[in-house]
């Protein structure tokens, strides 16, 4: 197990989302998108210069900001990596 | 009784409405289409009862404003469809618990049905019914598949005794169900899921924009052309001409009356753009210059909608919007508003915050011109080359970026970061993009076609009494000085108040230089809203943000002519 920052996944790794550092509002409307403590997401790619994280989590894609993608950490199996 | 559907965003809620209740409603394959509530009717047994096609939200805590009318409306429903996506309902049932803990009589549309089999979802729905203990009824909404069981099922509806639950506890019941009733067996990926994925990455999806864009541009400009070269012109010229020609002869070629119904002759003939009558240009003007455009324009606009391309562009311009103050999926609202620009003002409701909102509005109306307007710059430009008709577009984007960039550092508050869900791309029911076509034109047809007339008609008066050239000689120091236009020119910014396509129009008769009608393009486009926009921008802005938008459109556009005239 290692702890990762989203945005620092590799296209096509997945883990298991462990913590948000948000406020209130960030943490809600991601949990709002199934971008939660717990959630398994699916990097699928990345924007260069601040552009925004793809990932999928239980078959939606969903893009999420450069920088709410900085603060979101997850568990990745070594195995995996 | 009122019936509320309500679900997440892009579920496919208005496409069911539309079963339900035959009104057609503009549908989309991207969340937030829809950002206010439709009201429809359907029959249920004897009675007629009310049916609200409610925005979609993901939770009851409004995060922006579409989802904070979904919350304020379900006080007032009696019975609650809740429309679920069949192949996600990780994330749907949600926003179903919540809906249950209010108490309310629920029944669970289970959308999007036929996906689950193609997705290796196996759902157990009389499971699901238990769990949920609410009637639960798979239905495809795009075909009508199972319609008539909901319909006959809705008297089931049934509100459960169910204490509100924390954030938390709903996350764990939600995943508690799930594990019960859904299996998925995995698969491999599709050829669409693989173009799906390349259309978000930043080199392959980069060019795949530009492919799209140029593609779409092409075609729109080509459908446009051809309609008028080959069905539109030919009529006008075949049966038009002669009636018009035989009706100036009856009027004896002058006076008030031949004025208004067939405009001044040009050189003894009637000029369909420049007689500027009501049966000449009146006729022309909106039906073989801008309705040609409207159908090309909203066809491929709602092709691009249908397949769920938008937000797939809203995250790759999301870099560069974010530099103007709004986030990727401002873009939307911004391509809608190169059609009208009253429903791209509207779906600034998608954004989440105020700034956002007022940023978009005002830029949408300073820098986006309208279908009816590009159309009328094409067909008068274009004649002295394309050359000019690109400084216009060129103009118009760099006043986009500049003021963007100078509203993002003066207006307060702040922009949230993107944050979209990004539908599966699907083939476009054809039937359903032609309806949408067909709205949309119809709309223009019945809104735009006798605000054209009418401003035809207070133009001929106006002239008639003399009244523009009291202003004309007013403003001549800022038209012709800073302008350089001739002082008549500002008839056209007046009537612009009005229609800009007629507008346009009025600057065909002033016989201008390529030069000057490029300045004269793009001040119309920028100086201020027409009518409709300005009533729809006040009334989502506010009075306040509205008299501030204006403002800042007519410095711009001021100050963009006067360069213009000084550089060109």
């Amino acid at each position: 197990m290692k702890i990762k920052i989203l945005k620092d996944l590799k296209s096509g790794e997945s883990g298991k989302i462990t913590r948000i550092d948000g406020g209130h509002g960030m943490v809600s409307r991601l949990a709002a998108l199934d971008i939660r403590p717990g959630s398994i997401v699916k990097k699928l790619s990345a924007g260069v210069m601040g552009g925004p994280v793809t990932v999928e989590v239980n078959r939606i894609q969903i893009a999420i900001g450069f920088g709410m993608a900085k603060r979101i950490l997850v568990a990745v199996e070594d195995s995996a990596s | 009784m009122r019936i509320l559907l309500m679900g997440n965003p892009n579920v496919g809620k208005s496409v069911l409405f539309s079963r339900l209740t035959g009104v057609h409603v503009i549908t989309s394959n991207y969340a937030g289409t829809t950002v206010h509530y439709t009201q429809g009717f359907m029959k249920l047994g004897e009675y007629q009862v009310e049916v609200i096609d409610v925005p979609g939200t993901y939770t009851l805590e409004p995060t922006c404003e579409a989802e904070e009318v979904a919350r304020r409306i379900i006080d007032s429903g009696d019975i609650i469809i809740n429309v679920v996506n069949a192949t996600n309902l990780e994330r749907n049932l949600y926003l179903t618990l919540q809906l249950l803990e209010k108490k309310v009589k629920l029944i669970v549309a289970l959308n999007m049905w036929d996906d689950t089999r193609h997705q290796g979802i196996n759902i157990d729905l009389d499971g699901l019914r238990k769990a949920l203990g609410v009637p639960v009824i798979p239905t495809v909404a795009t075909t009508g598949e199972g319609i008539k069981t909901l319909v006959e099922n809705i008297p089931k509806a049934v509100s459960l005794e169910i204490p509100v639950r924390s954030h938390e506890e709903r996350w764990a019941a939600v995943g508690n169900i799930i594990e019960h009733i859904q299996q998925v067996t995995h698969r491999h990926h599709t050829f669409s899921e693989r173009l799906a994925d390349a259309s978000v990455r930043s080199f392959s999806g980069a060019l795949i924009a530009i492919i799209v864009l140029t593609a779409a541009f092409i075609i729109i400009r080509f459908i446009g052309e051809t309609l008028i070269g080959y069905v539109f012109d030919p009529l006008f010229e075949k049966f038009w001409v002669p009636v018009l020609t035989g009706l100036s002869v009856l009027l004896e070629g002058n006076g008030f009356l031949h004025n208004i119904l067939v405009g001044t002759l040009i050189e003894g003939n009637v000029d369909f753009v420049q007689s500027f009558g009501l049966l000449s240009s009146g006729l022309y003007v909106p039906f073989a210059m801008v309705l040609p455009y409207i159908i090309s324009f909203y066809l491929v606009l709602g092709f691009l909608e249908d397949t769920g391309y938008l937000p797939r562009l809203a995250v790759l311009a999301d870099t560069i919007m974010h530099r103007l103050g709004l986030h990727g999926y401002a873009i939307i609202p911004t391509l809608l508003g190169f059609g009208c620009n009253v429903p791209a003002i509207l779906s600034t409701r998608i954004l989440e915050s105020k700034r956002e909102r007022f940023i978009a509005a005002t830029l949408i109306s300073i820098a986006v011109p309208c279908a009816a307007l590009q159309a009328m710059i094409f067909g008068l430009l274009g004649s002295h080359g394309w050359k000019y008709v690109a400084m216009v577009y060129s103009t118009l984007f760099v006043i986009w970026i500049v003021l963007g960039t100078i509203l993002r550092q003066i207006v307060k508050g702040f922009t949230p970061e993107l944050l979209i869900e990004i539908p599966p791309y699907r083939l476009p029911p054809w039937k359903t993009t032609l309806q949408k076509l067909w709205m949309r034109t119809y709309g223009f047809l019945m809104e735009a076609v006798p605000m054209i007339l009418g401003a035809i008609l207070v133009v001929n008066v106006l002239f008639f009494l003399g009244v523009f050239e009291v202003i004309a000689d007013f403003t001549a120091p800022v038209v012709n000085g800073v302008l350089g236009l001739p002082k008549e020119a500002v008839t056209a910014l007046i009537v612009g108040f009005l229609r800009k396509d007629v507008a346009v129009g009025m600057l065909a008769p002033l016989s201008l230089t390529a030069e000057q009608l490029v300045v004269g393009c793009v001040v119309l486009a920028m100086f201020f809203p027409c009518i409709a926009t300005f009533v729809v921008l006040l009334r989502e802005l506010g009075i306040i943000n509205m008299l501030k938008s204006a403002a800042i459109m007519i410095t711009a556009a001021l100050i963009t002519g006067g360069l213009l005239n000084f550089i060109l």
